[in-house]
């Protein structure tokens, strides 16, 4: 294991930040997300939840698919994809908690499935995922119940953050050329104050009150039980059918495809969409779903038992709690998965 | 305040018992002391669920848009600020007043959690306000923490009454407040136009576009808002960086100024914590300048300064100016 003093980490952005481009969490008016690392810009490592999940650095909220030039009756299609590895642009993502690294997992299942989201797959290959151990989880983290270890998250690097230095162990091959990029900032040393951190964390997750959710009735067998059961109408009541749930969370993955219209053509882009708003898969007919309550039922249903029951029972949700902070009537998973679940023990 | 609590649940099971109303609209408790979620009681039973306290911050007018319609009367706890709102909807007919009761509750200002956790607090299992300090109880102890520090922004400088009330619900007074709701946009004002335009986009880059202003915010009350309409041609659900981008936020102030009444819904609910209210307050500064003072949601009737012609209204090229009254 290394360490570098946590004076010294501006350093080892720098040196990152010579061959590669670095997404770091940065506090802007106030609040921490992740963002492109500058010289100046205030890095926080210490924020437990970026106001954003760091999906945004492979699966940006907007991004450019293809431009259709026009010049008379002619019609050019644009084809805007790059290869980051092979135009060597290769970027970090520094500071990825266990939960949000779980949620990559999620996110892989579907973009890269066949057929391949191209896109998602070019930010995925140019990039390096730097962890970093929660040390001071609080009342609306619940990664453990869905079987993630706050203070050992995997990653190309995983690492640990106390009062002097930062921890550092590289995990994969990437990981490995990071390391060997940035090798001479570090010194040996920190396999005993890491076991200490993770044992002093975990005994705060054992006692966290979201510790021991019943995801017992979330399972296939159950969907039209859960589909027709009651409950959604209260649970629902108070949404406003904003999307803040659905953007702060790291594991939504729908997008809307638009066109916009320019000077020298069309541009397609998409851009990330919430199953809570009116137009989500607005069809010639009109929506699928009519009410907010068949809208809010649809994301929790999605994330706690149709997603899993097509990837092996893996749950699309991480326990990141960023839902539970930001609703902005206090709405969100845990209270659906308290509701219906189960009791506690079932 | 847990005496106003327990009067509150009282008048919603006498109204509910004795058939008035069919619903009360209050708080329902959360799994936390701050997370209480909006909700409609129907029967006694579930009103042991029912709280009010420092965190029922949310303005429950708009809800009302809903419940109003439905089959029986709904009664309603509104705070100072909400009875604005609710006089505004009424004028704009979205609510039908003759199925609403409104219950005037007191308000001595209510807390902003992200406030008191980010003064490194957190697990905080319950406060105690007296006067201007919040005594936060955690897992641990205890903190003092001083109330303007920690009150949601729209209560920093509210010093709204009930415009409305079929019976109140007060038992505390609420102690006079010498306070100047503009301080802050009159600041934005004393900048210049090039730190003025910085500040706005490092705030407005922040928004993720979730739309949480606009739905919650009792002026938008547009059945289909032309933002979520495909075919309107500006629908655009990206954001993105650009000033472009960022006019929603400044057309949207646009379209509720004159019908805003500073509730201050927008700048609670960003999860980006952009302080959306300055918006909307501007606009209050200079309609006030304009057209005379006017304050949206006193009355749910009377003429409007932006929808009503009077021969002294201020020319464009004097509001441009900066020279009007």
């Amino acid at each position: 294991m290394l360490k570098i003093a946590k004076e010294r980490l501006n350093e080892l952005y720098a040196k990152i930040n010579e061959s590669m481009g670095l997404f770091i969490p940065v506090k802007k008016a106030g609040e921490v997300n992740y963002a492109v690392w500058g010289e100046g810009k205030e890095v926080s490592l210490e924020t437990l939840k970026t106001v954003k999940s760091p999906k945004n650095a492979f699966f940006p909220q907007t991004e450019t698919m293809m431009k259709f030039k026009t010049e008379g009756k002619n019609i050019e299609v644009v084809d805007v994809r790059k290869d980051y590895v092979e135009e060597g642009k290769l970027f970090v993502l520094f500071g990825v908690k266990a939960c949000d690294y779980k949620a990559i997992e999620v996110l892989d299942k579907v973009f890269l499935a066949e057929p391949v989201d191209t896109y998602y797959k070019a930010r995925k290959d140019a990039m390096t995922v730097v962890t970093l151990a929660c040390s001071r989880p609080e009342e609306s983290c619940f990664c453990g119940v869905f079987g993630i270890d706050a203070t050992a998250p995997e990653g190309d690097v995983t690492t640990w953050l106390d009062e002097a230095y930062l921890y550092w162990q590289a995990n994969t091959e990437k990981g490995e050329k990071l390391t060997a990029l940035v090798k001479d900032l570090f010194e040996e040393g920190g396999e005993k104050e890491v076991a200490a951190q993770k044992e002093a964390t975990k005994a705060i997750l054992a006692k966290l009150p979201y510790a021991a959710l019943n995801l017992n009735r979330f399972k296939p067998e159950n969907l039209n039980d859960l589909f027709d059961d009651p409950a959604w109408e209260s649970l629902s009541e108070a949404c406003l059918g904003c999307g803040t749930c659905t953007f702060v969370c790291p594991t939504c993955q729908c997008f809307d495809i638009r066109d916009f219209k320019t000077h020298e053509g069309i541009m397609r882009y998409r851009c990330w969409d919430s199953c809570m708003y009116s137009d989500f898969t607005l069809m010639a007919h009109g929506n699928s779903r009519t009410t907010q309550m068949q809208r809010f039922r649809q994301r929790f249903m999605h994330k706690l038992v149709y997603y899993p029951s097509q990837n092996n029972g893996l749950y699309s949700c991480v326990g990141c709690g960023r839902c539970v902070n930001k609703c902005p009537q206090r709405l969100n998973i845990v209270k659906v998965i308290k509701t219906l679940g189960g009791k506690a023990n079932d | 305040m847990k005496d106003v609590a327990l009067k509150m649940i009282d008048r919603a099971k006498q109204l509910l018992e004795s058939g008035e109303v069919a619903r009360v609209i209050g708080w329902k408790k959360g799994d936390f002391c701050y997370d209480p979620t909006p909700a409609a009681f129907e029967t006694v039973e579930e009103l042991k669920d029912f709280v009010y306290d420092y965190f029922c911050g949310a303005n429950l007018s708009k809800y009302l848009i809903q419940m109003s319609k439905k089959e029986g009367k709904t009664a309603v706890f509104l705070k100072p600020c909400d009875t604005y709102s609710f006089n505004q909807l009424i004028k704009e007919h979205r609510i039908k007043r003759e199925n609403v009761y409104v219950i005037a509750v007191e308000c001595l200002g209510k807390l902003d959690i992200e406030k008191i956790k980010a003064q490194g607090i957190s697990f905080v299992t319950g406060v105690e306000v007296v006067e201007k300090d919040v005594k936060v109880f955690t897992a641990d102890g205890e903190t003092t923490l001083y109330k303007p520090d920690v009150v949601l922004s729209k209560c920093a400088t509210c010093t709204k009454t009930h415009q409305v009330k079929d019976e109140e619900i007060i038992l505390h007074e609420r102690p006079a407040k010498d306070v100047n709701r503009f301080e802050e946009v009159e600041k934005l004002e004393a900048m210049t136009e090039e730190e003025r335009f910085a500040f706005w986009r490092e705030q407005l880059s922040k928004c993720i576009r979730c739309n949480a202003c606009r739905n919650v915010c009792p002026a938008c009350s547009c059945l289909k808002c032309v933002f979520d309409n495909p075919s309107s041609g500006v629908a655009a659900k990206a954001n993105d960086d650009k000033f472009e981008e960022q006019l929603f936020h400044i057309i949207r102030a646009f379209h509720v100024a004159g019908r805003c009444t500073d509730c201050g819904e927008c700048s609670r609910v960003c999860p980006q914590n952009i302080p959306l209210h300055l918006l909307n307050r501007k606009f209050i500064k200079d309609i006030d300048n304009l057209y005379g003072e006017y304050q949206a949601g006193e009355t749910d009737e009377g003429k409007t300064p932006l929808t009503s012609y009077t021969e002294s209204d201020a020319e464009p090229k004097d509001v441009f100016n900066g020279e009007a009254k």
